[in-house]
């Protein structure tokens, strides 16, 4: 492969925000029809390289050069690099819910015929590139009805639709389950044989391990090094090792747990969708979580693990059933989340920027959001004891900021997750559920939190850790359980946890005979 | 140099409001000046001055009402006719009912409170989006003052009319100025003096930077020289003239509203919900409570602005109020409140609203027609809040920035402070 054209070479790309500068002296070579992977750290500069690319920082704004097809090359907007064939498909697709796959695949790059939209064509070659992505749908379907895998594919439909020769995904399989994403590495590999470039950004070593021909690696806006996957032998370690600059003995602290009495109970948990009120989505659920106990939650995306925790967490999902919950030996009813919030129930949920923060407060404002009353008198706020709880926090979770005044929109996605850890342990909670708690965050970052979360267990508080993440729930958690389309079909202990166990019993509606 | 950086920092730069707050009213200022100028000393004449508060007093107390309304997420369009229909049935009750004037007051404000959960009903627990719900109270109130009035006036009497016309009444001895108005300046200043100390003691405790004393030292200077001035003046106007009851009442809504949106567990709560709802809701706050008191509230004031303006004019009329809920919408968002909600502050509304009253007043000073106010009006609003979107584009703030911009000689684009600076990239790190 290495001795393939260089179809395109970035030479010592320099750009600067005020006062920082986001990349100083990178350079990229990218080689016709390989899979490029770039990794590095949140904040190492990727995202800021992808965009001086596709000429969302326009020619001028940065120092260095472009050479794209032998040609020095200038963008001035993303028409420039999408006309040359350059297409970036970002982490949050841009396509618009309300709109069919075919009118999304032709947005802004419609069929005419004489000046109106040539529907009839334009859903003939919206089939033929559908095909060419394996996307079997009707193609007047609407993208809010579609998953998000599928919606990963109509975004690469589009692109070819533009005529893609450097194909450049960010994150692309951060939203996906793993069948999913094996179906998109499939196609990616697909279209490497086909001569179509790509270049991948990734958090997931595994994947880039799996599929990528050449890796470089960016750390703090420079380049440390390009690999060529097989000639040097790369594997996971050596990635991790390049991106952070030091060997991660392992990716998960050591801790022996200290597991005490079953403290915390559902039972029998039943719950429906709150628009289609015949849809069940939680099934006669039952679990327990002991004290100083980390327990997993495996399953598909879709197999309910989240609508099972904000249904627990003061019936904050859906249409809660039937179902008790049991708490230090007492029954208690929880109908509300300030109810979940007294009675010590806590969740990080999973899409932080979403539904986890308000990106509009700074950190001392989010820490103790949750929980006003710990810092209230009659009602007025004591901003010292404020300051000082966030100031705290800060500290122990070493989270970056210059002050705790600090917006929280200006954090990377790691620190983020800081403050809404910070935010849920200011509420002194007996059970923190944590929905997947290192979604987007730098490995890094993914190892303080682990940290993090051992020290809470070991502090006496059950934990439950909802995560996609195979390894992560068998590296982390002390117990997993495994679900299935709303039921609970398997309860592992540590030493039995392996993905291929995981895996069955994620995909199999037969409930697995325990110890 | 560095003591100009130093100043421009802690007055316009800054991160708290404090400083924000300074940075508006030094706009206000600038914008009094210009017409103090341009009328030849008319505009800080005391009677205008006392025309001014008095004119303006009900739309500045709508606009506290309204910057909360705006801070949840939500917009009210019904305010100008709750007004005239509270306004129609206290004078009602006065003039048919004989209601003695105290009890026509509590009874408007019950008028208020229950239109107020009516609206707030239907936007907090139904869940119909507040735009649609006050465009239809707008209608439905203002049908109904014509409705109850005959489309006609109904005078009030005078006791009722101290509300909206009276004044300070002179005591103590004589020292040509009106006393209760310069005990009012000098409690005024006292109050400004002990914040700007509270404040320091605060930042102290939190072992954050405390600004130099000289910046304390001016900032109060200037704000206690702006006081004792205007205390002055509304001091020493016509025998019987002083400060108006009306400003009275709205300097007491605007402390009691500014402390309970900064300094409350509840008044944060209004900023969580328009901020991020869901994640407001999964921290425990009780979303449908604070839209529905936020609605409420609303219209309370409402029905109080619309008793002071039929106080003021003496009775109660069909065309009460029309047009009130966009001047008071404008100046939250002149105060530099955000159309998506989250953000926004009590007073930053009411210099907004101070701003387009002074701009009023003032160009009708000069003889300038209503129709050439209404398009010059239109287009500061626009243009304050064009200004404010591109300074936060720009990753820093407010009006205020690009006013001291051209002031500046050193080269361009030196961010004031390096946590401005880092916002770009920051950003950038989140996808990467």
């Amino acid at each position: 492969m290495s001795d393939a054209p260089i179809l395109l070479e970035m030479r010592s790309i320099t750009k600067e925000f005020p006062g920082v500068k986001a990349l100083s002296d990178v350079n990229l070579v990218v080689r016709a029809g390989e899979i490029h992977a770039i990794c590095g750290e949140n904040g190492a500069g990727k995202s800021t390289l992808m965009k001086v690319l596709s000429g969302v920082y326009p020619f001028g704004t940065y120092e260095g050069d472009i050479v794209y097809q032998g040609a020095e090359t200038r963008f001035h907007d993303i028409r420039g690099s999408e006309h040359a064939g350059i297409v970036i498909i970002h982490q949050e697709l841009a396509l618009i819910p309300g709109m069919s796959i075919t009118e999304n695949i032709f947005l802004g790059n419609e069929p005419r015929k004489r000046g109106a939209i040539d529907w009839q064509s334009a859903n003939r070659m919206a089939l033929d590139l559908m095909a060419r992505v394996g996307l079997q749908e009707d193609p007047d379907t609407l993208i809010k009805d579609i998953g998000v895998g599928k919606q990963q594919l109509v975004e690469i439909a589009k692109a070819f639709a533009k005529d893609v020769k450097l194909l450049i995904l960010d994150e692309p399989t951060a939203a996906l389950n793993e069948a999913d994403s094996q179906h998109l590495l499939d196609l990616l590999r697909g279209f490497r044989e086909r001569g179509i470039t790509s270049i991948m950004i990734s958090h997931k070593l595994n994947e880039i391990e799996a599929i990528a021909d050449e890796i470089t690696i960016l750390r703090d806006g420079r380049t440390v090094e390009t690999l060529n996957i097989k000639a040097d032998g790369v594997d996971e370690d050596r990635i991790v090792r390049g991106m952070v600059g030091r060997e991660l003995s392992s990716r998960f602290p050591d801790h022996t747990p200290n597991i005490g009495e079953v403290f915390f109970e559902v039972r029998d948990w039943n719950v429906r969708h709150p628009i289609s009120a015949d849809r069940q989505v939680c099934k006669n659920e039952n679990f327990v979580v002991r004290r100083g106990e980390i327990v997993g939650f495996a399953g598909l995306m879709g197999a309910g693990r989240t609508e099972l925790a904000m249904s627990v967490f003061g019936r904050s999902y859906g249409l809660w059933e039937s179902g008790t919950i049991i708490k230090d030996g007492k029954e208690i009813v929880l109908k509300s989340v300030a109810d979940a919030i007294a009675h010590g129930l806590a969740y990080v949920s999973e899409d932080r920027k979403a539904i986890g923060l308000n990106l509009l407060d700074d950190i001392k404002t989010s820490t103790v959001a949750a929980k006003l009353s710990k810092i209230t008198r009659h009602g007025v706020i004591d901003e010292v004891a404020e300051y000082k709880a966030a100031e705290g926090y800060r500290r122990e979770l070493r989270t970056k900021a210059p002050t705790v005044d600090e917006g929280v929109s200006k954090l990377s996605g790691g620190n983020q997750q800081k403050v809404v850890l910070a935010k849920w342990m200011f509420t002194d909670p007996d059970l923190l559920i944590l929905d997947e708690p290192t979604r987007g965050i730098d490995v890094g970052a993914k190892y303080e939190i682990y940290g993090i979360i051992q020290r809470l267990a070991d502090q006496g508080k059950g934990v439950i850790v909802i995560s996609s993440e195979l390894p992560e729930l068998i590296g982390l958690c002390d117990r997993i359980y495994t679900v299935f389309e709303g039921s609970i079909t398997g309860d592992i202990p540590r030493q039995d946890a392996d993905p291929e166990t995981l895996m069955k019993q994620m995909t199999s509606t037969k409930k697995m005979q325990t110890r | 140099m560095s003591r100009f950086k130093d100043l421009q920092k802690n007055l316009f730069g800054g991160t708290t409001s404090n400083a924000r707050q300074f940075g508006m009213i030094f706009t206000l200022v600038a914008i009094v000046a210009l017409f103090q100028i341009l009328t030849d000393g008319l505009t800080l004449r005391s009677d205008n001055l006392i025309a001014l508060f008095q004119q303006n007093s009900y739309i500045l107390i709508l606009a506290i009402g309204m910057l909360m309304v705006i801070v949840a997420g939500h917009i009210d369009l019904s305010v100008g006719s709750i007004a005239a229909f509270a306004g129609i049935l206290v004078a009602k009750s006065m003039a048919e009912w004989n209601f003695p004037w105290p009890l026509a007051i509590l009874f408007g404000l019950a008028i208020g409170a229950v239109i107020g959960a009516w609206q707030g009903f239907w936007v907090a627990y139904v869940g119909v989006p507040a735009f649609i719900v006050t465009l239809a109270g707008m209608l439905i109130f203002r049908g109904g003052n014509q409705l109850i009035g005959n489309a006609s006036t109904i005078p009030v009497p005078e006791g009722f009319r101290v509300i909206g016309a009276g004044f300070l009444s002179e005591i103590g001895p004589d020292t040509t100025y009106n006393n209760l108005t310069l005990l009012l300046g000098i409690a005024g200043c006292v109050a400004v003096v002990w914040r700007e100390v509270q404040s320091r003691r605060t930042r102290r405790a939190m072992d954050a930077t405390v600004a130099p004393l000289w910046i304390s030292i001016l900032r109060m200077a200037v704000m206690v020289g702006i006081i004792l001035f205007v205390a002055m003046r509304f001091a020493s106007g016509r025998v019987g003239t002083s400060f108006p009851i009306s400003g009275l009442i709205l300097v007491a809504l605007i402390i009691i509203y500014s402390f309970y949106t900064r300094n409350t567990a509840g008044g944060r709560h209004i900023y969580a919900v328009g901020g991020n709802s869901r994640a407001a809701e999964l921290s425990g706050v009780k979303l449908r409570r604070v839209n529905f008191y936020v609605m409420m509230n609303m219209s309370v004031l409402a029905a109080l602005a619309g008793m002071i303006f039929v106080a003021r004019s003496a009775a109660s009329g069909p065309q009460d109020g029309n047009g009130w809920e966009l001047d008071a919408i404008a100046a939250v968002f002149i105060g530099g409140a955000a159309v998506s909600g989250g953000i926004g502050t009590i007073s930053g509304s009411i210099v907004g609203g101070l701003v387009m009253a002074v701009l009023n007043n003032g160009l009708q000073l000069l003889g300038v027609g209503t129709d050439r106010v209404q398009i010059i009006k239109g287009l500061v609003l626009l243009l304050a809040v064009a200004l404010d979107v591109y300074n936060k584009s720009q990753g820093r703030f407010s009006v205020i920035g690009s006013i001291t911009r051209p002031f500046r000689r050193e080269a361009p684009a030196k961010p004031a402070t390096s946590s401005d600076a880092d916002r770009e990239p920051a950003t950038t790190t989140v996808s990467g």
